[in-house]
């Protein structure tokens, strides 16, 4: 199939490549440009373990296509942490005990990140909706909605 | 001079045992730098697609290979003709039955695997899959295993025709696979024509799927210069792997090497050998190339290994008190097409027999009849130790419908019938020797916690005005910890596990065991027992698992069989290296061994305490200054075959309202109570719980496999097949109360299956309750909103006025 070129920031360097148009963005990101952090746990587009961040949206990587990314800016989990240091949600996650097998972390991390900028001060009840398009089989949520609220309150004092 | 402030500071630098020490592992998953079996790129590397079967059963007339073959980038497409000459078109399975890898002139099941693609990338891959040509010949299915063994039934194994000695036990017919027996039937029986009391309650566990979000997956990578064999692979059992692979494939098990990376998740399900491995593994050896495979959720949930499927019937034999005398159970287990079951040999039904639970039943018999039928192959344990949970959820559904039929109160019947806490060890009448408990304690504070008796009165008013509130209570008992060799082992392999430890001369420490984590934070707590027992700070000490070319041989991780039997073999090497430091440190301080005591880090003179040898120090002077005739060096290997499996326990209650218009389930409030004895890492204890529980929640609530007659599966998707999200999921209350176990080196038991195992009965129980007054005794799971609404609506409770 003819490949396509395109280009585009991913956690804020230029990148460019050669895609089949039928290419998912998952795909070339983890297998293209080395950025496995995000992981594929359905075919459904219901897990979130694709998560990422696509111009200010989290969008999930297994249902976009790659050429849908060109020109844009990609977040993703490789790109969260800036000079050495945490961002608070993954500081929440560790603190808080939201993590177990850690194969959902990625996408529920960026999740979170894109959620807390669209409410920086979120009722439980919010967290629980506003992070229901990403599955964990192994924390039950309990602890995910704790490291959430503890990345909410850092990043009000911050 | 040390005083005890500082004592409890050096206690607290090592954050062992009974600290809630924040996860070693979470740097690399918070940062992106996990590595899964699909993370995994090799030079050269290849990847393979699997053509699958459209039918539940048929006969395969013929495969065309070419169309696909002649696409750009496909290498090569391997089917059972391929296989045979090579005799790995079958395998065994862990079950004593055999298994087609690719199928074999006919095909059994839904989705089986037919042929393997292996191609340059994945897309070709999997348009390749599309390009075989498969002719099939349909044959009838058998969906319903009550069927399977009508006179006139399909015979689904041609294969084991005629061969009428199964693994087992005599099969009955063709479609047969074993009866288990257990217990006195006889005087069972009697106990049952005399009693003044008897139930029978009819109880189908459905067939769910384990479905941890990572599917499963391998990289085979065959070296054909070196003759060796490297798969990375998502196993729980890495080295029951590499003995598999070995056998099968003829290449020395010193030439094979079995890595489980990073685990997105197994519950189970990520025991077993799946074809999908077999046939990669074989590619790679057929190409000389690295070959990776990782299925998709589709063919994850229809394909590899289900749970449950136990179709029950439980008999209680009483008196008018309540007290039970006898137990009877009857099961269908429904195995799929191959007996794929994950259980140690000697246990067709797995640990099933612990369902005389928490209570003092003096007679019991049990017999379970495994059958085939065309859906897919299985019977793990999915979260749980092998067919414990369905042990649980039947005597805790039983002792619910004994208390019905009495009208005796849910909490007062299990209080009559526990073992009493001075009757441990018990030995039940299945011949299981419980290691410790005290349930009554566990229940009194789960009542007083929940206020049962406010609850029941809210109860009653509620129905007074036609409200649908229940209120579910189970007290159960696990057996985890697989456990002695004497009783358990997988493939003639004894069911022990093992730890190896060095400690390196400036006093840190790399420890090594058989044991796989998938999430449950081996990294942290193994080096919590470490830091405990030889006072090295668990900073210092490194975990690594699921590498068998380091680790030392062991059976893995399922059956919450790493706390009882791993962590104690990791305790019993620590003291191995600890009597070495300590007659390493009587040499140094030119005292006799017996005038040392233990002092957290350290070893100190006894009466004079300034005269000590710290552990770093001594690991120093173990590479440089031992006593005449000591080897050098301070490291120890334990292989731990468990004198017993530990019975953790727990009470659990869970409050529900239901709507009566829609069936709508409100889980209210859940309050869980687990005994695990001695607790590692609390803050990690209450992250399996919440998972166990969640997991629970979503058999009992949503999750089942679902087939048509025509052995379609529906539902093998995140569109069907319920996994909770945070919005359905329930917040968790949790307890604990610590009931050492007396055989374990550090009084541990498990703990992570058991939420799961004793949730579900729970949720079933509250539901029933909140229609207890209308005669229901029992509802099938899911109870999910239709489910439950089908009831309201046959007793008419849905009418408005
Ligand atoms: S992989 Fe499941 S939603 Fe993208
Ligand atoms: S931590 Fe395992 S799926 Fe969420």
């Amino acid at each position: 199939m003819a490949k396509q070129h395109i280009s585009f920031t991913l956690n804020g360097q230029k990148v460019e490549t050669l895609v089949e148009p039928r290419e998912l963005l998952i795909h070339v990101l983890r297998e293209q440009l080395g950025q496995t952090g995000s992981h594929i746990g359905c075919d459904t587009s219901h897990c979130g373990a694709c998560t990422v961040d696509l111009n200010g949206k989290s969008v999930k990587a297994c249902t976009i296509l790659a050429v849908q990314a060109n020109d844009g800016e990609v977040l993703t989990v490789e790109g969260l942490a800036k000079d050495g240091e945490l961002h608070p949600v993954q500081e929440g996650f560790m603190q808080e005990h939201g993590l177990q097998c850690g194969f959902c972390t990625p996408g529920m991390l960026l999740r979170a990140y894109r959620f807390l900028q669209e409410n920086p001060n979120p009722t439980e009840e919010e967290i629980r909706w506003g992070m229901s398009g990403n599955l964990c089989r192994c924390t039950g949520y309990q602890n995910i909605i704790k490291a959430v609220q503890y990345a909410a309150k850092k990043m009000q004092s911050a | 001079m040390s005083s005890t402030a500082d004592t409890v500071e050096r206690e607290k630098n090592l954050q062992g045992i009974g600290c809630s020490r924040k996860r070693k592992e979470d740097p690399r998953f918070i940062q992106g730098k996990g590595n899964y079996v699909d993370d995994i790129k090799m030079p050269g590397m290849l990847f393979a697609d699997m053509v699958r079967s459209p039918h539940a059963h048929a006969r395969i007339k013929s495969i065309n290979k070419e169309k696909a073959l002649a696409l750009p980038g496909v290498h090569a497409v391997i089917t059972a003709e391929d296989l045979k000459p090579l005799n790995l078109h079958w395998m065994p399975t862990l079950a004593g039955d055999v298994q087609a890898v690719l199928a074999d002139e006919k095909v059994v099941f839904q989705q089986q695997e037919v042929a393997l693609v292996v191609a340059d990338d994945r897309y070709i891959a999997a348009d390749a899959t599309e390009l075989v040509e498969v002719e099939y010949e349909e044959l009838p299915p058998i969906v319903d295993p009550h069927k399977a063994m009508d006179p006139d039934a399909p015979i689904i194994r041609e294969d084991l025709v005629g061969k009428m000695e199964g693994a087992h036990s005599k099969r009955l017919h063709d479609n047969h696979i074993f009866t288990w027996e257990v217990g006195q039937k006889d005087e069972t029986d009697r106990v049952f024509e005399t009693a003044e009391v008897t139930v029978k309650q009819e109880m189908t566990y459905q067939r769910v799927h384990p479905s941890p979000l990572e599917t499963c997956g391998c990289v085979a990578s065959f070296d054909k210069i070196k003759g060796t064999l490297t798969v990375y692979i998502t196993s729980q059992a890495p080295h029951v792997v590499r003995t598999v692979v070995s056998q099968l494939s003829g290449i020395p098990e010193s030439k094979v090497r079995i890595i489980s990376p990073d685990i997105g998740g197994g519950f189970g399900n990520k025991v077993g050998v799946y074809p999908g491995y077999v046939a990669t593994i074989v590619a790679s050896i057929v190409l000389g190339r690295p070959v990776k495979w990782v299925e998709d959720r589709i063919e994850h949930l229809s394909t590899t290994a289900f749970a449950r499927d136990y179709h029950m019937t439980g008999e209680l034999a009483a008196d008018k008190d309540g007290r039970i005398k006898a137990l009877r159970v009857n099961v269908l287990a429904d195995h799929g097409a191959f007996d794929a079951c994950a259980d140690p040999s000697k246990f067709p039904a797995g640990l099933f027999h612990i369902c005389t639970g928490s209570y003092d039943i003096p007679t019991a018999y049990a017999r379970v009849d495994g059958v085939y039928t065309n859906k897919a192959p299985g019977g793990v344990a999915y979260r749980c130790s092998f067919r414990v949970t369905e042990a649980v959820y039947l005597i805790e559904r039983m002792v619910d419908v004994l208390a019905q039929k009495l009208n005796i109160d849910k909490a007062e019947i299990r209080f009559r019938n526990f073992i009493k806490p001075e009757q441990f060890p018990y030995t039940s009448a299945f011949g299981w020797e419980y290691d410790s408990g005290n349930y009554h304690a566990a229940l009194k504070k789960v009542l007083e916690a929940v206020d049962y008796e406010g609850l029941r009165k809210e109860q009653a008013e509620k129905r007074a005005r036609g409200e649908l509130m229940g209120i579910g209570i189970v007290t159960f008992t696990e057996i985890v910890g697989a456990g002695p060799s004497k009783t358990c082992d997988i493939l003639g392999i004894g069911m022990f596990d093992s730890c190896e430890i060095r400690v390196h001369p400036t006093g840190s420490a790399l420890a090594r065991m058989g044991t796989i984590t998938q999430g449950q934070g081996h990294q942290t707590t193994y080096a919590q027992i470490i830091a405990s027992e030889l006072g090295i700070p668990s900073e210092d000490i490194q975990i690594e698992e699921g590498d068998t070319d380091t680790a030392p041989y062991g059976l893995g991780t399922y059956g919450s069989r790493t706390t009882p039997v791993g962590g104690a073999a990791t305790a019993k090497a620590a003291r191995k290296i600890r009597a070495k430091a300590r007659k390493i440190a009587a040499h140094l301080l030119e005292v006799s061994e017996d005038d040392l005591e233990w002092d957290v880090d350290r070893f100190r003179v006894k009466g004079s305490p300034d005269q000590a040898k710290t552990m770093k120090e001594i690991a120093w002077a173990a590479y440089n200054n031992v006593p005449e005739g000591m080897e050098p060096g301070l490291e120890a290997v334990e292989y731990y075959d468990p004198p017993n499996f530990t019975y953790p326990f727990g009470a659990y209650v869970c409050v529900v309202d239901i709507d009566k218009y829609t069936g709508v389930t409100k889980i209210r409030r859940f309050y869980a109570l687990d005994d695990c004895g001695t607790r590692i890492n609390p803050m990690i204890i209450d992250g399996q719980i919440h998972g166990g529980l969640t997991e629970g929640f979503a058999v009992a609530m949503g999750q089942e496999l679902i087939y048509d007659e025509g052995g379609n599966i529906l539902g093998n998707s995140f569109m069907d097949y319920f996994l909770p999200t945070a919005v359905e999921t329930p917040h968790w209350e949790t307890d604990y109360t610590v009931t050492p176990s007396p055989h374990h080196p550090l009084g541990a038991k498990g703990v992570a299956e058991s939420p799961h195992v004793g949730s579900i009965p729970t949720f079933t129980a509250a539901v029933v309750d909140a229609f207890a007054h209308l005669g229901v005794t029992h509802m099938n799971m899911p109870h999910n909103a239709f489910n439950v609404w089908k009831k309201i609506h046959e007793l008419g409770l849905d009418k408005r006025s």
